[in-house]
C-alpha cells in the first residue's frame, strides 16, 4: 500500500499550488492555483499529467481547495469549466463566499486592464462556484465510501484550512499556508493530534525565525504616522481579503488612540463588501474579536471611507488600501505611478513579493531608483518604502512545531524556495527523525502507508484483553548498587495486558478472533493433553551425618533433600519461581517427586535391580511446552551425585 | 422541560395592572371559600374552570418524573438535539453526582442558553413584583389546596396516570444555568467527539431548528442512530442530514411529531366550541395528508411556505383594519422567516408599521443570527455566496422599520411605540413575559390578531384573557418526520433494528421490512435482541509474525495471536507487544483432537522406530489405556489414555522426536 503524490505546483516554488494525492487508489486533488509570476501557459498547473484522456472527472475523486488566495485556487474555475472536471470540490464557507471575489477581480485585471485574452469568464466563476461544498471546520465528511476529509483552522487567511483525508488506515494532511502564532483578527492554526503517515506543508519561511509581532506592528505604525503628520500619501498595496482588514484594524484602532483625522481609503468596492463578509463570517476570525461582537462587530471601521480616483491628485495627506498586493498591475499600480516620485509619500510592501512584479523589484532596490515596467513606461521611485515583515505563514519554528506535534511518518514539503526548503528538510530528519522529501514540479512520489488487517473478535477475546494481568517482582537487591537501592522498591507490580487469542481464517469469512475455550467450543473438540515423563535413579552419598542413616531415607530426610535440590535450583534457575511444596517441587509445569514405585512406568532403560540404600528414584513430569526447562532440571538433579 | 405546565398558573403581568389585582382577589376569595366549604369537597372539585381557578404562584414546572430517582452519576453522556430539548438541562447538571458529559451543537447551546437566561429573567421579573417564595413548598402544592383545584388543572398537576406530582420543581437560577453552560461540550455538524476511546458521537442537522440535530454513535462493536423530530426540507435551518445515519446497526427513531398531531386532533374535538375565536386552523392538515413517495420533494418547503404567507397577509390585512399583530412564537426560524416576509410584504403594500421584538435576550438573539451563515438553509446561505446580507432584518433594524427592546416597559420602547404594530415575543405558554400584557391590552380589540403555535392547549391557554375578541390564528408549522415518510426513509437508511416509542404503536401496525424493530416506552429497559463481533484493526507487523497451521477436519487456518490491545479513536487495534515478551513466554502448545494409534505407529515406524502396541486392560476387563513401546533406537513407552498422553523417556532427544510426531497426529496450535 502506497499513497502517491504528484506534485503539479509550488514544488520547490512558491506560486500555482497544487498536488495531486493518490490514497489506496482514491485521487484527491489538493489545490488549484495559478502563479503570478507567468502570463503563459506555466501560469496554471500541468493538468495533463493527471490523466491523459483528459477525464478528469473520472480520474479525480474531489477536489481541496484550502483557501481563497489565487496561487491556490486561481486556476480552479478554468480546470472546472474549460478542462471540464465535474466532480466535487470542497471549501470552507468563508472560502466559498470570497473566492468568487478574488477570481472575479483577477479576471478583470487580466482582461479589461492588461487586455489580455480571458482565459475564463465571470459565468464560468459563477458555474464553477456552484459545484463547491462548503464545509465546516471539523465537519467529517465523507466523500465517499472510503474517502474522508476534514477541515483544521489554519489561520493564514479568513476561512484558511488544513485539510485531513483518510481513506482505509491510510491517512494525510494537506496544510496549505497557516500560521502558528495568532494576529490580529485570525487565531493560530489548530489541529487534533492524528495518525499519519504523511504531511504535505509550505514552507515559505523555511528558514526565517520572527519575533514578536507587536514590534513590527508599532513600526508600521510609527512609518505610517511620520508620514501622514507631513502631508504625504501612504499606499498600502495589499490583497483585498485578509492582509487589508488586518492592517485597517491596526490603523482603525491607532486613529482612534491618536484622534487622527487623516482619511483612510479603501480602493473600490471590493474590499468594501470584504468587510461585510469578515461581519457574517467573524466565527472564522481569532477568539479576541469573536467576543466582542455582541457590542460591535470589529469590522465596521469607524475611519474608513470608500476611495475614488478622482481623489489620486487631490491635496493632503490620506492612506490608501489598493489591490493587488504586489503591485503587479491593477489599481495598485496605477496609484503607485502617481505616488512614487514624490518624497513625502510612503509605499509598504508585503512580506512576500513574487519574482517579476513591481513588489519583488522594490524589495531589492535603493531608492531612488527606476523602475522600468515595458518598453515605454518607466517610473523614478523616490518615496519611501516600508517593508511589512508580518506574514500571515507560519516561520519555520512554526513548521518544526507543527510537523512534530503530528509525528507523521513522512513530511513533503512544498510552496517555498529550493535552498532554504533543503535546509528545513535537512533539520525535519536530525531533529524530528522524519523522513522529508521536496519534489519538484511534475515529479511524483509514492510513500508507503499504515495498514491494518480486518478481524472480528468476540466478547470473551476483548473482555479477557481489558481485564488486568499483574505481575509482581522481585527487585534483586544484590545486583543493585546502594544509590539504586534506595530508589528502587523491593516489590515492582507490572499491568502488562497482553492479548492472546485465536486469529481463525475460514475460506469466504472474515478473519475471526476468540480465545482458546471458545475456539475448542466452536469445534467441538476436546484438549488433549501431551506430557512427558521421566523417571531416575541418583545415588546419594551419605550427607555429613552419615552415621545417623543406617536405614531407608527417612520421611524427615527425604524432606530435606528436597529442600536442598529446590535450593539448587532456585540457584541455577533465577528466572523461575521454584516452588517447594513439602511432596514436591513444581517449576511451571514441571513437577519433581521422590519415586518409590518399584514399577514406575516412567523409569526406562535402567535396570530395576538393584536397590541401593543410598540410591533414591526422582520421578519428573512436565508438559511438553516446557520440555527444555524440564531436561535443564533433570540434568541439575542427576548432578546431585557429584556436587555432593 | 414541560413548558405546557405553565399554563395552570395565572399569568405573570410585566407591570402592575388589573390583572395583579384580580389575582390576589382570587386568591384569598378562594381561600375563604375554601374554608367555608371544607366539608363538601365534591362541590369544590366541579368548580368550573375559569380565569380565578387559576394558581396564583411563581410558576413551577414539570420535569421527568424520575429524574430524581436516577442516581446521575451513572449517566455518562447526555446528547441534547435542540435548544427546547435543553431546557431542563440544569436541573441535571446542578446534581452534585452529575459528571457526564453534555453534547451540543454550537448553535444549539447558544440558543438554548439565551431561551433559559429569558426564562430565569422571567421569574426574576416576577419575584421583584411579588417578592420571593417563602419556601421550597409553595402554598398551593398543599394537599388541602390541590384538592380544591378543578379536575381539569389536577390533572395537570398529577399527570393522566397520577404520578406526576413528583416532577414538579422551581426553576434554576441564573447561576445554575451558568455553572449548566460550563459543562456543555459544543459541536459542529459531523464533527467526530470521542468519548473515552470508544464511542465516536457525531451531531448531524435535523433540520427542526438552527442548530438542532440527530446523533449518530458508534463503537467497535456497533452504531446507533438517534433520530428525533426531523424536517427534510427545512425553512430556516439546515435540512435533515439522513445520508448520514445510513446503515447504523439500531435507530432509536424519536420522532414524536406525529403522534402529537393526533393528540391533538383529539384534543381539539374534545373542546371544540371553547376556542371558538379560532378563525383559522391550518392544523393537522399536514399529518393526515397523503404521503410522498419522495423524501424530499418541495412540497412540505412549498406548504410552509404557504402558511407563513398566509400568517402575513393575515397580519396586513389586520393592520388595514387598524388592529396590531402578536406574535408570540417560540421558534426562531420561524421569526426570521416572518421578518423577511414582513420585509416584503409591508413595502409592498407602502406600509410602515413598525415591527417590534421583544425579548431579555432579543439583541443577542438576532446578532447571533447574523453570524452563523453555517447553520442555515440553503436558499439563506446562497445569499451569502451572491454577496446579498443574509438577512433583511439588518437594514430594517438600521432604517426604523425593526425595533429590539429587551422588555415591555423600557424607556426606549415606551418612547419609540406605535399601534398598530407587530409585535414578536416568546410566548412562555401565555403566561410570562411580554406576550401577557400585550394579550391583556388587545384581548378586547377584534381588530387585532394573535397568532400562536399549536401545541398549547388554546382553552387553557387562553383562559385568563377571556372573553376574547382578538382573533386567533392558530398554526402548525412542520416539527417532525411524517409517518408516511418515515417508512420509505427507514427504508433508505437501511438499519438492522429499530426502536420505535411506544406511542406509535398504533400507527406502525404489521410492518414488511428487512430489519427487526421493537418498541421503548419510559422507564423501561430495552434490550436490543442483536449481537455482532466487536471489529479489531490488526497492524501488519504483528500479522506477519503470525504462523497458520491448517486445521484437519475443517478447511480452516488457525493462527496463535498475541499482542497488545489498544482503543484508538472508536477502533479496537491490536499491536505487536514488545519483543521481549513475546520470546521470553511462549504459551504452552495445546493440542486437542484423538489420537490415531495406528497413525502414530505410522509415524514412528517411519522416523525408524522399532515401535510395539499394548493395550491394557484393568481389573474388570475394560479397557484402560494404549501403550506404545518404542525399543529402538532406544527405550521409550507412549502411554494414551483418552485425552491425554505421556511420553517417558530418558533420553531427550528422541522424547522430543517423538512429541512432534504426536503433534502430527494432533491438531495443535
Amino acid at each position: 500500500m502506497v499513497i502517491e503524490c504528484l506534485v503539479l505546483g509550488a514544488g520547490q516554488e512558491v506560486g500555482k499550488s497544487c498536488v495531486v494525492v493518490t490514497i489506496n487508489g482514491k485521487r484527491i486533488m489538493f489545490d488549484c492555483g495559478m502563479h503570478m509570476g507567468y502570463l503563459d501557459h506555466r501560469r496554471y498547473p500541468d493538468f495533463s499529467l493527471i490523466s491523459k484522456s483528459h477525464d478528469f472527472t473520472r480520474s479525480l475523486s474531489c477536489i481541496i481547495i484550502t483557501h481563497f488566495h489565487l496561487d491556490h485556487i486561481g486556476a480552479l474555475p478554468y480546470f472546472t469549466q474549460v478542462c471540464g472536471y465535474n466532480g466535487p470540490i470542497y471549501m470552507t464557507y468563508p472560502t466559498k463566499a470570497l473566492a468568487p471575489l478574488m477570481l472575479e477581480d483577477y479576471r478583470k485585471v487580466m482582461v479589461d486592464r492588461r487586455g489580455e485574452e480571458e482565459q475564463f469568464s465571470s459565468e464560468h466563476i459563477v458555474e464553477c462556484m456552484k459545484k463547491v461544498t462548503a464545509v465546516d471546520l471539523k465537519q467529517t465528511i465523507q466523500v465517499d465510501e472510503d474517502l474522508q476529509i476534514r477541515a483544521y483552522y489554519a489561520g493564514h487567511v479568513l476561512g484558511a484550512a488544513m485539510f485531513y483525508a483518510k481513506v482505509g488506515d491510510a491517512a494525510i494532511v494537506y496544510t496549505g499556508d497557516y500560521n502558528m502564532t495568532p494576529d490580529r483578527h485570525l487565531g493560530a492554526a489548530q489541529i487534533d493530534r492524528l495518525q499519519l503517515d504523511l504531511v504535505i506543508t509550505e514552507s515559505t519561511y523555511a528558514t526565517t525565525y520572527r519575533d514578536s509581532k507587536y514590534v513590527r506592528e508599532r513600526e508600521f505604525l510609527k512609518a505610517v504616522h511620520k508620514c501622514v503628520a507631513s502631508g504625504g500619501k501612504v499606499l498600502i498595496p495589499t490583497f483585498a481579503l485578509g492582509r487589508a482588514q488586518e492592517l485597517c484594524m491596526l490603523l482603525d484602532d491607532y486613529w482612534e488612540r491618536m484622534n487622527l483625522k487623516v482619511p483612510i481609503y479603501f480602493s473600490a468596492g471590493l474590499t468594501i463588501q470584504a468587510n461585510m463578509y469578515y461581519k457574517v463570517l467573524i466565527n472564522w476570525t481569532s477568539q479576541k474579536v469573536k467576543d466582542t461582537y455582541a457590542t460591535r462587530n470589529a469590522f465596521d471601521f469607524k475611519n474608513v471611507l470608500s476611495f475614488d480616483r478622482s481623489l489620486i491628485n487631490a491635496p493632503g495627506a490620506c492612506v490608501l488600501f489598493a489591490t493587488p498586493g504586489m503591485i503587479s498591475g491593477g489599481f495598485s499600480l496605477e496609484v503607485f505611478k502617481q505616488w512614487a516620485p514624490c518624497e513625502k509619500n510612503l509605499v509598504t510592501l508585503p512580506g512576500y513579493c513574487v519574482a517579476g512584479t513591481v513588489g519583488h523589484k522594490l524589495m531589492s532596490a535603493k531608492i531612488p531608483t527606476q523602475i522600468r515596467l515595458d518598453e515605454d513606461v518607466q517610473i523614478n521611485v523616490r518615496c519611501q518604502i516600508h517593508q511589512l515583515s508580518f506574514s500571515p505563514h507560519t516561520d519555520a519554528k512554526g513548521i518544526m512545531d507543527l510537523v512534530k506535534f503530528l509525528s507523521p511518518k513522512h513530511v513533503i514539503l512544498v510552496h517555498g524556495e529550493k535552498p532554504k526548503m533543503v535546509t528545513l528538510k535537512e533539520k525535519i530528519q536530525s531533529e524530528l527523525g522524519i523522513q522529508c522529501y521536496l519534489p519538484a514540479n511534475s515529479e511524483s512520489l509514492c510513500i508507503p502507508t499504515t495498514h491494518h488487517i480486518k478481524a472480528g473478535a468476540s466478547d470473551a477475546f476483548v473482555r479477557s484483553c481489558l481485564s488486568p494481568n499483574f505481575k509482581f517482582l522481585k527487585t534483586n537487591s544484590a545486583e543493585l548498587d546502594d544509590s539504586h537501592k534506595r530508589t528502587m522498591p523491593l516489590l515492582q507490580v507490572y499491568d502488562d495486558r497482553v492479548s492472546e487469542g485465536i486469529l481463525t481464517l475460514q475460506k469466504n469469512q472474515s478473519p475471526k478472533v476468540v480465545n482458546q475455550n471458545e475456539f475448542m467450543e466452536a469445534l467441538g473438540v476436546e484438549k488433549h493433553e501431551v506430557k512427558l515423563a521421566h523417571c531416575f535413579r541418583v545415588y546419594i552419598p551419605d550427607s555429613e551425618s552419615g552415621d545417623a542413616s543406617d536405614c531407608l531415607p527417612s520421611t524427615s530426610r527425604k524432606g530435606s533433600l528436597l529442600h536442598l535440590i529446590s535450593e539448587k535450583l532456585c540457584r541455577e534457575l533465577p528466572d523461575f519461581d521454584v516452588q517447594d511444596c513439602q511432596e514436591h517441587i513444581q517449576i511451571q509445569s514441571v513437577v519433581v517427586s521422590f519415586c518409590s514405585n518399584e514399577k514406575c512406568p516412567h523409569r526406562t532403560g535402567v535396570s530395576l535391580q538393584s536397590v541401593d540404600k543410598k540410591e533414591v528414584h526422582f520421578c519428573c513430569s512436565w508438559s511438553v511446552a516446557d520440555d527444555a526447562l524440564a531436561w535443564r532440571i533433570v540434568a541439575s538433579i542427576k548432578n546431585l551425585e557429584l556436587d555432593t | 422541560m414541560d413548558l405546557s405546565s405553565l399554563a395552570i398558573f395565572s399569568p405573570v403581568p410585566t407591570s402592575s395592572n388589573s390583572i395583579a389585582y384580580n389575582r390576589k382577589f382570587s386568591c384569598s376569595s378562594e381561600k375563604y371559600a375554601g374554608l367555608e366549604l371544607n366539608e363538601d369537597k365534591r362541590l369544590k372539585i366541579d368548580k368550573p374552570l375559569d380565569a380565578n381557578s387559576l394558581i396564583g404562584a411563581e410558576p413551577h414546572y414539570r420535569t421527568v418524573k424520575n429524574l430524581l430517582l436516577w442516581n446521575v452519576s451513572f449517566i455518562d453522556v447526555v446528547l441534547i438535539s435542540s435548544p427546547m430539548g435543553m431546557l431542563g438541562l440544569p436541573f441535571l447538571t446542578r446534581n452534585k453526582d452529575f459528571s457526564a458529559k453534555v453534547y451540543a451543537t454550537e448553535a444549539t447551546a447558544r440558543i438554548g442558553q439565551l431561551m433559559m437566561e429569558d426564562l430565569v429573567s422571567m421569574h426574576k421579573e416576577y419575584r421583584q413584583f411579588y417578592g420571593a417564595e417563602e419556601s421550597d413548598a409553595p402554598q398551593w402544592m398543599k394537599w388541602d389546596e390541590l384538592e380544591l383545584l378543578p379536575l381539569e388543572l389536577r390533572q395537570i398537576v398529577f399527570g393522566a396516570d397520577g404520578t406526576e406530582f413528583g416532577g414538579w420543581m422551581p426553576l434554576y437560577s441564573a447561576a445554575d444555568v451558568k455553572a449548566c453552560m460550563l459543562k456543555v461540550e459544543c459541536l459542529k455538524y459531523a464533527e467526530e467527539a470521542c468519548y473515552g476511546g470508544t464511542l465516536i458521537i457525531q451531531a448531524f442537522s435535523s433540520g427542526l431548528e438552527i442548530g438542532s440535530c440527530n446523533w449518530g454513535i458508534s463503537g467497535p462493536k456497533a452504531s446507533i442512530s438517534y433520530i428525533s423530530s426531523s424536517v427534510f426540507s427545512s425553512a430556516a435551518a439546515m435540512s435533515f442530514n439522513y445520508q448520514a445515519l445510513q446503515r447504523s446497526d439500531v435507530i432509536l427513531y424519536s420522532d414524536f411529531s406525529s403522534c402529537n398531531g393526533l393528540d391533538k386532533f383529539d384534543n381539539d374535538d374534545n373542546c371544540s366550541g371553547a376556542a371558538g375565536n379560532n378563525y383559522s386552523n391550518l392544523s393537522s392538515d399536514d399529518v393526515n395528508s397523503e404521503g410522498h413517495d419522495t423524501l424530499l420533494n418541495d412540497e412540505e418547503y412549498l406548504e410552509e411556505m404557504e402558511k407563513l404567507n398566509f400568517i402575513c397577509s393575515c397580519s396586513v390585512d389586520c393592520i388595514k383594519a387598524g388592529g396590531s399583530v402578536l406574535i408570540p412564537i417560540a421558534r426562531i426560524g420561524i421569526t426570521l422567516q416572518l421578518l423577511e416576509r414582513f420585509a416584503v410584504n409591508l413595502a409592498s403594500e407602502n406600509m410602515r408599521v413598525p415591527i417590534f421584538l421583544i425579548s431579555s435576550v432579543a439583541e443577542e438573539l438576532i446578532a447571533f443570527t447574523n453570524i452563523i451563515p453555517e447553520w442555515l438553509c440553503e436558499q439563506w446561505q446562497d445569499r451569502l455566496y451572491s454577496g446579498q446580507p443574509l438577512f433583511s432584518h439588518v437594514e430594517m433594524l438600521k432604517d426604523g422599520r425593526l425595533y429590539l427592546f429587551p422588555a415591555i416597559h423600557s424607556l426606549k420602547l415606551l418612547k419609540t411605540w406605535q399601534e398598530p404594530c407587530i409585535v414578536f415575543c416568546p410566548h412562555w405558554s401565555l403566561r410570562l413575559g411580554p406576550v401577557v400584557h400585550l394579550l391583556l391590552r388587545w384581548s378586547a380589540d377584534q381588530n387585532s390578531l394573535l397568532v400562536m403555535e399549536e401545541g398549547l392547549d388554546a382553552n387553557l391557554a387562553l383562559l385568563p384573557f377571556k372573553p376574547m375578541a382578538m382573533k386567533v390564528l392558530q398554526c402548525s408549522f412542520v416539527s417532525g418526520i411524517q409517518m408516511q415518510k418515515s417508512h420509505h426513509l427507514l427504508k433508505i437508511l437501511q438499519p438492522r433494528h429499530v426502536l420505535f416509542p411506544e406511542i406509535l404503536r398504533q400507527h406502525i401496525g404489521p410492518l414488511e421490512t428487512v430489519f427487526s424493530f421493537n418498541y421503548y416506552s419510559e422507564n423501561k429497559m430495552v434490550h436490543i435482541p442483536y449481537m455482532k463481533d466487536s471489529e479489531l484493526d490488526i497492524t501488519v507487523e504483528l500479522a506477519c509474525q503470525l504462523q497458520y497451521t491448517t486445521l484437519k477436519q475443517q478447511d480452516m487456518n488457525i493462527s496463535r495471536l498475541k499482542g497488545e490491545l489498544m482503543i484508538e479513536h472508536g477502533r479496537y487495534r491490536l499491536h505487536l507487544g514488545n519483543d521481549e515478551q513475546v520470546s521470553s513466554h511462549p504459551r504452552p502448545l495445546v493440542h486437542f483432537g484423538r489420537i490415531d494409534l495406528n497413525n502414530l505407529l505410522t509415524a514412528l515406524q517411519k522416523l525408524d522406530m522399532n515401535a510395539t502396541l499394548e493395550e491394557v486392560t484393568g481389573a474388570a476387563g475394560s479397557h484402560k489405556a494404549s501403550r506404545i513401546h518404542v525399543s529402538e533406537p532406544s527405550k521409550a513407552m507412549i502411554e494414551v489414555i483418552e485425552a491425554q498422553t505421556v511420553i517417558s523417556a530418558a533420553d531427550e532427544n528422541i522424547a522430543s522426536v517423538i512429541s512432534q510426531a504426536i503433534s502430527g497426529v494432533l491438531d495443535c496450535i
